[in-house]
This record gives C-alpha cells, sequence and structure tokens, in this order.
C-alpha cells in the first residue's frame, strides 16, 4: 500500500519526484544554505550527510514544509511548490521522520498513527478499522508491537517503526530520516535497513542522513556532501569511499581518527569492583582500573552497561564491593561520588546531561558549584570558569549567554565533558561521548580522552561504537544481559571478539560489515 | 552554523542581542502605572498613599518572594491563603490562652510570633513531605491542604471570628502601624525579605539549584543535586514566610475568621508570574515577583483613588495584566 501508483521500477531512472533548484536559507542575516540543487528520484536512497552545522536540517525541513527557502524553489514532480507548513506537505506525500520522535507520547500507538486522520464512521472513530489496519501495517513492517501499547512504554526502535508506518499510512512518497539509526544497536539497525530496502523497491524515494559512513556506503544509491551550508558533491554508489566522503564533509584530510594509545603506567587498581549488581540490570560484574588506563565497556544497547555505571555512582541501588585505592567505599548519591572522585558523564546530553534552557555558564559549574564559593557563588570565579573550558575543549557557540539548548550537538557534548571534567574526578566514566556528532568533533573528542589519560585520570569508557572501543581502550569489558561476559586485552581487541562476547559464544557471527 | 567560530573575545561582548522586553516588560508597565496614577490623582505620590500602598503589598509580596523559589523549582503550592488563616487562628489562639498566666505583654506576642513561624514551618514540612517523599504532584498536594486548612480555622473560629484579647491587641499594634524613621515594619519586613530572596536566588547554590530541578530533574539528580532535599525546603521555607506574613497581619485586624487570607494564593502566584518566573520553573526572578506585587496593588489603589472605572473592574484588569505576562513570557521563548 505504500507504492504510488507508478510502475515500481527498481532503477532510478525516471524524473524526480522532491527537487530542490538553487535553494538558499537564511536565518535573520546568517546564510546557512547557499544555492543548493537536489534531487529525489523514486526508488532511489539518496543519502545526504555533512558535519553538524552544515545545514542537512535545514535543507530537510525546507524539502517536508517545515522552513521555507529564502531564495530558490522546491519542485515536486517537476512544477514550483511552496508547502505553507509540514501537514501540506504531509498531504502532498512528503514525511520527515524527526531523530527525536513527533509522537505523542501518552497515546497508543494506533492512534498515533491515524493522528489527525482518525478514521470515521459517521460522527463516531472507527475502532476496528483502525486496529486492522495498522496491524497489516505492522505486520508488513515485521515489528510485533501491540498497536494498544502506549507510545512511552515502546523501545526507541519500536518508536521508529510507529514513525515508519505512520508515514505509510499518509501515503508517502518520499520519506525523509533524519539519523535514524543514531539510537539504534546494530541488530536493530538491520531490521530497519530491510524496511529501507522494501521501500525503495516498492518505488518510494527515501533521503537518508547518517553519522556512520558505512551505512551510508552500503545503502545509498547517491550521496550528496554538504560541507558550511554548500553542496560539496553528489556521487552515485561506490564512487566515494568512506575515506572520501569523511575528507568531503570535513574539507581536509582526516588521517587518524584516533590518537595512539598508551598503555597505562602503573598496574596497580586505583577502582576494584567486585561482585557489583545493579537490580534488575546488572549482576555480579567485577573488573578493575588502572591509573591512566581507558577501560572500554562494550556490549549491546541494553545489555546493562549504562545502568551498572549509574549504579556505581549512587544513581541506582546497587549492592557491592567497590574499593578505590584499596579502600572500600559505599556511594549512595552522585555528591558522594563527587567526593570520591568519581564522575559519570551521561549518553543522554539532552534529557540528563545539559539544562537546555539555561546559557553555558551555570551549565558548566552545575556539579562543581560548591567550589565556587561556600555560601555566595563567585561568579567571576564562574566566568573565569567558562573562559578556560572554552578554550580547553574548543566549545564554539555565536553567544555566550545563548542556552545551550541552541548549540550543536557536538559543542554540548563538549560542554558536557567540560562540566564533568570541573569537578576534578580522579575517575571519568564516558557514556557514549560521541552519539549523533560529527566526525571532525569526534576526533576531538578522542583527543581529549587520550590527553585525560595521559594526564593520569582513569576513564571507563562506554561505547556501542566498535571502532572508538578498539581505538582508544586498552583493555576492554564485554557486557551481555547484564552480566560480564569476558574481558580483552592488547591484540585480542578486535570486531570479531568483542561480537562473539557481546552476543554470546553460540549465536552466529554478526554482520561483519564496517 | 558558518559563523559559530567567533572568537572569545566577541563571545565576551554582547551580554543582551537588543532591548529584552521580558527583563524591561515588567519595569514598564509599574512606571506607566505609577504615571498614570500622578496625572489622575495629585495625591497619589503622598506620604500616605505611597505607605499604604506598599504595607497592603507587604503580606502578599512575603509570601510570593516564598512562592517564587517554589515555583523556580517546578513546584506550585496553592495553599498559603488558607496557611495564613490557619496559622493567624493558631497564634490568636496561643496568645489568648497565655494571657492569664503571662499578662498582656511582650513576652505573650512574642511567643506568639513563635509559634506561627514554627506552625508555618510545620505546615510547609507537610506539604514538601507529601510532595517529595510520597510523590504526590505538588498541585494536588496543596488543593488538598488549602481545604483543610481553611476547613480547620473555620472549625476553630465556629463559623465566626476569632479575636485576640484586647490589652494584647493593644501592645501588638504597633508591629503593624509603626515603623522607623516613617516606614512601617511590615515595609522593612517585606523589604529585607525581598533582597534575601533576590540574593539567595542568584548567588548562592540553592537558588541556583533552585532553577536546575525545574529546568529538568533529571539533569540535576545527574549533577550531584539533592533533588528532593531543595524541594522540600522550598515548601519549607515558603510555609516560614506565610508565618512571617501572619505575624504582620495580625496586629492590622486583631482577628482571623474563614474570610482570612482568602484569595491570596492565586494573588501570590499571580505576582510572581507577572515578574517573570516562568510557571513550569526553570527560572525565577524574586525583583520581578516584587514589582508584580506592586503592580498588582497599584492597580486597585488607582482604581479607589479615581472614579474613571469601577473599583469592582479591579479582579478583571488584574486579569488582563496577568495574561499579557504570560505573553511576554513565549516572546523570551521565540528568541
Amino acid at each position: 500500500m505504500a507504492a504510488p501508483a507508478a510502475s515500481a521500477a527498481p532503477i532510478p531512472a525516471a524524473a524526480p519526484v522532491l527537487a530542490l533548484a538553487g535553494v538558499g536559507r537564511a536565518f535573520g542575516p546568517v546564510e546557512v544554505l547557499f544555492g543548493i540543487d537536489f534531487d529525489l528520484k523514486p526508488g532511489e536512497v539518496h543519502a545526504l550527510i555533512g558535519e553538524n552545522g552544515a545545514g542537512k536540517s535545514t535543507m530537510m525541513k525546507i524539502m517536508a514544509g517545515y522552513l521555507a527557502p529564502t531564495k530558490g524553489r522546491v519542485l515536486l514532480d517537476g512544477a514550483p511548490v511552496a508547502f505553507s507548513s509540514s501537514e501540506e506537505a504531509e498531504e502532498r506525500g512528503v514525511v520527515l521522520i524527526h531523530q527525536e520522535f513527533n509522537l505523542a507520547r501518552q497515546l497508543s500507538v494506533e492512534q498515533n498513527i491515524f493522528l489527525g486522520r482518525e478514521l470515521k464512521r459517521g460522527p463516531f472513530l472507527d475502532h476496528r478499522a483502525m486496529r486492522e489496519t495498522t496491524l497489516a501495517l505492522l505486520a508488513e513492517l515485521e515489528t510485533p508491537v501491540d498497536p494498544a501499547a502506549i507510545v512511552a512504554d515502546i523501545s526507541v526502535p519500536e518508536k521508529q517503526m510507529v514513525e515508519i508506518a505512520k508515514a505509510l499510512s499518509r501515503k508517502a512518497r518520499v520519506i525523509i530520516m533524519d539519523e535514524p539509526t543514531a539510537v539504534l544497536t546494530r541488530k536493530e539497525a538491520e531490521v530497519l535497513f530491510r524496511q529501507i530496502e522494501r521501500l525503495r523497491a516498492a518505488g518510494t524515494a527515501i533521503l537518508y542522513t547518517s553519522h556512520k559512513l558505512d551505512e551510508v556506503a552500503r545503502l545509498a544509491d547517491r550521496v550528496t556532501v554538504l560541507r558550511d551550508g554548500r553542496h560539496v558533491v553528489t556521487a552515485p554508489r561506490g564512487a566515494l569511499s568512506e575515506d572520501a566522503m569523511a575528507e568531503a564533509m570535513v574539507g581536509r584530510e582526516l588521517s587518524n581518527l584516533f590518537p595512539a594509545k598508551a598503555e597505562p603506567a602503573s598496574a596497580a587498581p586505583v577502582l576494584t569492583v567486585e561482585n557489583f549488581s545493579v537490580e534488575g540490570f546488572a549482576e555480579d560484574v567485577s573488573f578493575t582500573l588502572a591509573r591512566g588506563e581507558v577501560l572500554g565497556f562494550a556490549g549491546l544497547v541494553g545489555s546493562g552497561r549504562t545502568e551498572l555505571m549509574e549504579g556505581l555512582v549512587g544513581l541506582r541501588p546497587a549492592h557491592g564491593a567497590v574499593r578505590l585505592a584499596g579502600r572500600p567505599v559505599r556511594i549512595r548519591s552522585v555528591e558522594e561520588a563527587r567526593r570520591a572522585g568519581i564522575a559519570y558523564l551521561t549518553e543522554d546530553r539532552k534529557e540528563r546531561g545539559l539544562l537546555l534552557n539555561l546559557a553555558m555558564r551555570p551549565n558548566l559549574t552545575l556539579l562543581a558549584l560548591s567550589r565556587f564559593g561556600r555560601f555566595l557563588i563567585d561568579r567571576k570565579a564562574e566566568e573565569l570558569a567558562l573562559d578556560k573550558a572554552i578554550a580547553e575543549f574548543d566549545i564554539r557557540a555565536p553567544l555566550r549567554e545563548i542556552p545551550v539548548g541552541n548549540l550543536s550537538g557536538g559543542n554540548q557534548q563538549k560542554l558536557l565533558l567540560a562540566k564533568t571534567m570541573l569537578a576534578d574526578p580522579d575517575i571519568v566514566i564516558i557514556d557514549e561521548p560521541t552519539r549523533g556528532i560529527d566526525i571532525g568533533t569526534k576526533q576531538q573528542i578522542y583527543g581529549f580522552v587520550q590527553r585525560l589519560a595521559a594526564a593520569g585520570k582513569s576513564i571507563i569508557l562506554v561505547s556501542s561504537e566498535m571502532a572508538e572501543i578498539i581505538g582508544l581502550a586498552t583493555r576492554v569489558c564485554v557486557m551481555r544481559a547484564g552480566r560480564l561476559a569476558g574481558t580483552l586485552s592488547g591484540a585480542d581487541i578486535n570486531e570479531d571478539a568483542i561480537v562473539r562476547l557481546a552476543m554470546g559464544l553460540e549465536a552466529r557471527r554478526a554482520n561483519g560489515n564496517g | 552554523m558558518a559563523d559559530a567560530t567567533t572568537t572569545r573575545q566577541e563571545l565576551r561582548k554582547p551580554r543582551r542581542p537588543a532591548v529584552n522586553l521580558h527583563v524591561v516588560g515588567p519595569l514598564v508597565a509599574l512606571a506607566v502605572l505609577i504615571v498614570v496614577g500622578v496625572l489622575l490623582n495629585p495625591n497619589f505620590l503622598s506620604y500616605g498613599n505611597v505607605t499604604n500602598v506598599l504595607a497592603r503589598s507587604a503580606f502578599i509580596g512575603i509570601i510570593a518572594v516564598g512562592m517564587t523559589f517554589v515555583i523556580t523549582s517546578g513546584g506550585l503550592d496553592l495553599s498559603v491563603g488558607s496557611m495564613a488563616a490557619f496559622i493567624a487562628g493558631l497564634m490568636i489562639l496561643v496568645m489568648n490562652a497565655l494571657v492569664p498566666t503571662l499578662g498582656p505583654g511582650w513576652p505573650v506576642i512574642l511567643i506568639g510570633m513563635a509559634a506561627a513561624l514554627v506552625f508555618g514551618f510545620l505546615a510547609g514540612l507537610g506539604n514538601g513531605l507529601l510532595i517529595t517523599r510520597a510523590r504526590i504532584e505538588a498541585f494536588i498536594v496543596t488543593l488538598g491542604s488549602m481545604g483543610i486548612f481553611r476547613s480547620l480555622i473555620t472549625w476553630l473560629a465556629d463559623g465566626g471570628t476569632l479575636s485576640l484579647n484586647f490589652q494584647v491587641r493593644d501592645v501588638y499594634r504597633p508591629v503593624y502601624y509603626d515603623g522607623i524613621l516613617g516606614v512601617s515594619w511590615p515595609i522593612i519586613v517585606f523589604l529585607v525579605v525581598a533582597i534575601a530572596g533576590e540574593i539567595a536566588m542568584r548567588h548562592t547554590a540553592f537558588g541556583r539549584h533552585c532553577a536546575a530541578i525545574g529546568s529538568n530533574e533529571q539533569v540535576a539528580r545527574y549533577s550531584a543535586v539533592h533533588v528532593e532535599r531543595v524541594r522540600l525546603a522550598t515548601y519549607v521555607m515558603l510555609g516560614m514566610l506565610v508565618g512571617l506574613a501572619t505575624i504582620m497581619y495580625v496586629p492590622r485586624l486583631g482577628s482571623a475568621s474563614s474570610a482570612t487570607g482568602v484569595l491570596w494564593e492565586l494573588e501570590a502566584i499571580a505576582a510572581v508570574i507577572i515578574g517573570g518566573t516562568v510557571l513550569k520553573g526553570g527560572f525565577g526572578r524574586v525583583w520581578g515577583t516584587v514589582v508584580g506585587v506592586l503592580i498588582l496593588n497599584l492597580i486597585q489603589n488607582i482604581l479607589n483613588l479615581t472614579d474613571l472605572v469601577s473599583p469592582y473592574l479591579n479582579g478583571a484588569i488584574q486579569g488582563v495584566i496577568i495574561v499579557l505576562a504570560v505573553v511576554l513570557q513565549r516572546q523570551k521563548k521565540a528568541l
């Protein structure tokens, strides 16, 4: 039912369904897009890549009717259109699936899919017809979700599928996906890729953005690179290697994403964790951490890594033995963890890391506020700390007083790192430090991590990005279903070994791609 | 964005993009009201009228300063008006009961004042514990305690009025009517509370933590803020400020009844919102609250002094101001 009436030719030879001609966009005096030409054909996956702030979001929003271009034209089926709203664009078959989903959290899956266009029989809702259509859509997408389930209760990949089902129910001819895999595990992403391929075969035009270049190389029929609001190149499948894509995005050669690894100076553990359990999430986990070490924690999303770390810093009830430099400690709150010299950098910078409506200064000093005066806060000292953080972590903001929600993801992450380091911890637990961040900033963050380790800080790096763990950690703990499946070190740290441990030994080898 | 690479020097300079309506709005409104007042009645700026307006503002003002912290940290307290009536009633009962043993003098009044603060503390603690420990919504808890306090004062007064012993009243009267250098005590206390509140909000960890909790409780928790403790503290502080306001209020009439403090909670909340504090929490401004209280009281005062508009329309005009204030807040968000 997704396919338009057009003959579903698998080879995209048809005329573009949606195109931009010389499109530019300015916000006040600031121009963010310059003369973009772009087109999307039925039955193709067209990837759009670029660093954070390159103008991808603006471009997608223009295509989906959320923003109007200040220059140039949007063409639908070759004819100029001016969508007055995203609703109108959806009406015409162009749907944007947001990275942060646009679902009503308290409504059911079914209610969400039909939101705003409920099926009716007379003046009343036709529950049965909606239920049946929803079931059919979800079956088509191989998503076994109960249509009556409340959206707040379903998993992130399920939400993604609901968004796609919603788009399909609106007979979408063009689906624009904003980093759909940023929040998915590899396995969940595979399901999504299958769906994308199915949609492509059915003749849907798909615009796809991602920071994961291996996915782009694998999925996209064409790739368009944006840099600083300008079109850099559009190339067909196979014409650009992943390295070439990265270089086109950054505009310089990215020789070495990861700094050289250094073995920790001493093996004496600063942190010893024994038989540590966080109820419902992690059981009997034991590990040690040496001074100056980067210890990786790998595993599937949901394997209990985050909850284990939250238990360690007192954010969740937990039990087990924790020793700091041999001395037993009990940590029941973040404040106690801070005093013990342990800091946790959350994976969720928007909901748990930063106060998005406040400026950088109060955000920076929130964790270490007691160091800025016993009773009255020393504002000058705070400003100085912010100066230092901006310089040290290369935080780029148009204005100091701007709410941090307006900063790019990369700059938010740098600010979060600066905030955590301001508490001067000896042990830093960093959870998913580069989620949704462009490659240039990633490289910087890897540099910071390595520098901190070289300065004698001990670091636990939790990440779902294999390359990150392999590139930074000197030892890797792999978790599976709440337990420590194994620890790897030295030459044993490779993707194959990690995946085997993460999936359980008997599991089939995961797709070795990338 | 392409221009994100501003140099550090540029970063430092422009603190505010232009005239910020959100900041200037309440001040402009206050100035306009004063000008209107002067034009309509030459006695508007007379010593008598100014003192009258300020003294009347003091009760709600003291409460509203406490309310600013509660709202900034994402809470709400609907019970303050009933709480004030209840505390006033208890205070009068305590003082009357002590007159036979201690005689009508300052010892009785001091004990009465201490009792008011203790009752305020306990009332705030009760609200706060139900909200933070039992995790019931602030709206529900304080809606409940609003009814409870109001009912208790009606019961204590047996449907009528509780009157303070006449001799004690004579001794106590100066607390409302006298002052230093012509400034009456309620005004002085209001001023002290407002200044202390402004400092606490802007320059202490407590104020910063209130804003952090109201902005995003999770982030606060992950940043080593004791969320429950800070939240409880805002309700306890508000309770004690209600007690303090009652101490200033009782000598004015020397009585308490079921009609005491009716709608104070709404006036206090309105003052907080007019002053620019965000109702959903995350941003609070004590000086704004003070301006808000003055705006509300000036409107009433001007209507009473002139006969252009019926004073019965006071509520309507205040209502328009409240809605306007929220519209201004929205503009700030769109910035």
